[in-house]
């Protein structure tokens, strides 16, 4: 066994132990020891990546040295290891952008609490991507949930505590709907080990034994992981979880949370049913009317919308929507489509909040668009991050949303009922999206003669102009290098299976 | 015949009306305390969904006494397991909902989830 195949098992141990550690350290220790482990556990990611590569097959690595039914297994492939990089780059990013906010928004005392928290986030993450146990799986999806809680709450105010509250009771039915179903799925097939119990599903699914349970089970486990991932009709706690934490909290909770959310979904549709029975089940039909659904209504409210973070808030919806509408496709291309998308919306929604914070911070704190006006005169650089992001959202070319959406349309082509439907939402997705991220960019750029707020000149905040300047690379990076990341993805599917 | 293996499974029928019932509570109630409530008696039905499928008829738990080893003198262990990583999930998830409650008891004095979202909006924070 090489060295990197611990890499995965590393990355997670020392998130959780770095979260252990910081809760004696004072808050600038616990702040660089938060900074170190995210990027040690980006490089070893990125090892583990090009060691994949290399040899170009998945591995198992065994905890505790039990063979398969009995023990407890990570599990690592391209996929996975690329996800982790990803993850670890805009938790990075996030945690950067962030830093000023967060010390005018939260006390300091609590400073060491919230990279605590941040630790036990990237912590339950990974352990999503890389376990090979649905149990696991569970465990660390309650304590991601605990974590992204306690990031709403951090800034003390009656709003993120409502927030917090309505965030939690939507997570818990979300998570006991997952439960049950993990439940029913271990009854049917006595085993918790994600391949072993895909051994056992098509055996059953080829004897035409326990139909209806079976199909019960996997209705239940998709639709409690739409429920924590904001799926349409679900997605009433956002709004104000995204709009009232402080801005690292936001941006990690639309890109990360809810992310890790629907690649665990990928795996349970991968790896514990099988793609091919997932796609003969009637469930990715309501994936995809769910997911356009989401695209026309998530969007429709954005645009009604007086407050810049909630309307990048509700923005998220319609982008969830994108990718379970890729689900719900049912083919290859569909499913490269939603991860491509997830990692698109990932490094742009991101972008779009600690960008957003520059311009309010100029408008005296303000978050109407009215005051906004002329904003992105007084903080240039959070003015073209803005723009840079709603370009990449409306799907201007050169930005990673237009390969998603080159994807989701190229994926939708040549399917005999869904191609219409898609097509024509797609469609109407990308004028509202237009209509309302445009129109706050040409608000942002009409010059204001009012008294406006103070203006920031341009090499002020060098670690804020940073962050948006790495923001902006990564996504024309995404946008750019589509080619090698669509054989990546590609690659790591077919390593799922 | 249809329903035939109801009263065979008669015990997970129970724990899943229970688990629709505190899953109904959770999402339906304005009350939060019984909302907890509610989740309470929603992850308590999965424990016994998962107690009721672990036992075996006739057999005992897992612990070897008498020097007894063969497979089929006891019960399987797992579900077990299941259910105490469950309730520590559980414990945990109701402390923090109950904290919670008790900050935005102290800030608006009710607990009626809409009525605080109205006050919310009108002060328009």
């Amino acid at each position: 066994m090489a060295f990197v195949q611990n890499f995965p098992f590393f990355s997670i141990i020392l998130s959780m132990f770095a979260g252990i550690v910081s809760s004696v350290l004072p808050a600038k220790a616990a702040k660089w020891l938060n900074t170190f482990v995210i990027s040690a556990v980006g490089v070893m990611s990125l090892v583990l990546l090009r060691f994949l590569s290399a040899t170009g097959r998945p591995f198992v690595y065994w905890m505790g040295h039990f063979p398969a039914p009995w023990g407890n297994e990570i599990r690592a492939g391209l996929l996975e290891a690329g996800m982790a990089v990803v993850f670890c780059v805009i938790m990075l990013l996030s945690m950067l952008g962030g830093r000023k906010k967060l010390l005018q928004e939260v006390e300091y005392s609590k400073h060491n609490l919230y990279y605590i928290l941040t630790d036990l986030l990237l912590s339950s993450l990974l352990a999503m991507i890389y376990t090979n146990d649905l149990f696991t799986a569970y465990v660390f999806v309650e304590i991601n949930t605990i974590a992204a809680c306690g990031l709403i709450m951090i800034r003390q105010n009656g709003r993120t505590i409502e927030a917090a509250v309505r965030y939690m009771i939507m997570s818990l039915l979300g998570s006991g709907l997952f439960l049950i179903g993990l439940c029913m799925i271990y009854t049917l097939t006595g085993h918790l080990l994600m391949s072993n119990i895909q051994d056992a599903v098509a055996q059953l699914f080829a004897d035409g034994a326990y139909t209806v349970p079976l199909l019960t089970t996997i209705g239940l486990m998709s639709a409690g992981l739409a429920i924590k991932s904001a799926l349409f009709p679900f997605h009433s706690w956002l709004p104000d979880a995204y709009g009232y934490s402080t801005v690292s909290s936001a941006a990690m909770l639309s890109s990360l949370v809810s992310k890790g959310y629907i690649f665990l979904l990928i795996k349970i549709i991968y790896r514990v049913i099988g793609f091919e029975i997932f796609t003969q089940s009637k469930i990715i039909n309501i994936f995809f009317v769910f997911g356009l659904m989401g695209m026309i209504f998530g969007s429709l409210s954005a645009m009604r919308e007086n407050d810049i973070r909630r309307m990048i808030s509700f923005s998220s919806v319609a982008q969830i929507g994108y990718i379970y509408m890729g689900f719900g496709l049912g083919t290859t291309l569909g499913m490269v489509a939603s991860v491509y998308h997830i990692i698109s919306h990932a490094a742009t929604k991101s972008l779009l909040f600690i960008s957003a914070i520059g311009l309010t911070d100029v408008s005296h704190g303000s978050r109407k668009f009215h005051d906004l006006t002329g904003a992105a005169y007084r903080n240039k650089i959070a003015g073209i991050g803005f723009t840079v992001g709603s370009l990449s959202m409306v799907g201007m070319p050169m930005f990673s949303g237009f390969v998603s959406k080159l994807l989701f349309s190229q994926a939708a082509v040549g399917h005999t009922i869904k191609m219409l439907p898609t097509l024509i939402v797609l469609g109407i997705s990308t004028i509202l999206n237009a209509i309302y991220f445009l129109k706050t960019v040409i608000r942002i750029y009409v010059p204001d003669h009012r008294q406006g707020g103070e203006s920031i000149p341009l090499g002020a905040e060098k670690v804020y102009a940073l962050t948006i300047i790495c923001f902006i690379a990564f996504n024309v990076a995404l946008g750019m290098l589509s080619q090698p990341i669509e054989s990546w993805i590609l690659a790591g599917l077919s390593m799922f299976g | 015949m249809f329903g035939g293996n109801l009263l065979v499974n008669f015990g997970s029928v129970v724990a899943v009306i229970l688990f629709g019932i505190g899953f109904s509570n959770l999402l339906l109630q304005k009350n939060l305390i019984k909302k907890i409530l509610g989740l309470n008696i929603m992850d308590t039905a999965v424990y016994l969904f998962l107690a009721e499928k672990g036992y075996i008829d006739g057999r005992v738990a897992p612990i070897v006494v008498d020097g007894v080893q063969d497979v089929t003198a006891y019960i399987n262990p797992v579900p077990s397991g299941l259910v105490l990583t469950g309730i520590v999930v559980s414990v945990s998830v109701t402390a923090i909902m109950l904290s919670l409650t008790i900050r935005l008891y102290r800030r608006y004095h009710t607990l009626d989830l809409d009525e605080i979202s109205t006050r919310l909006k009108k002060e328009g924070l």
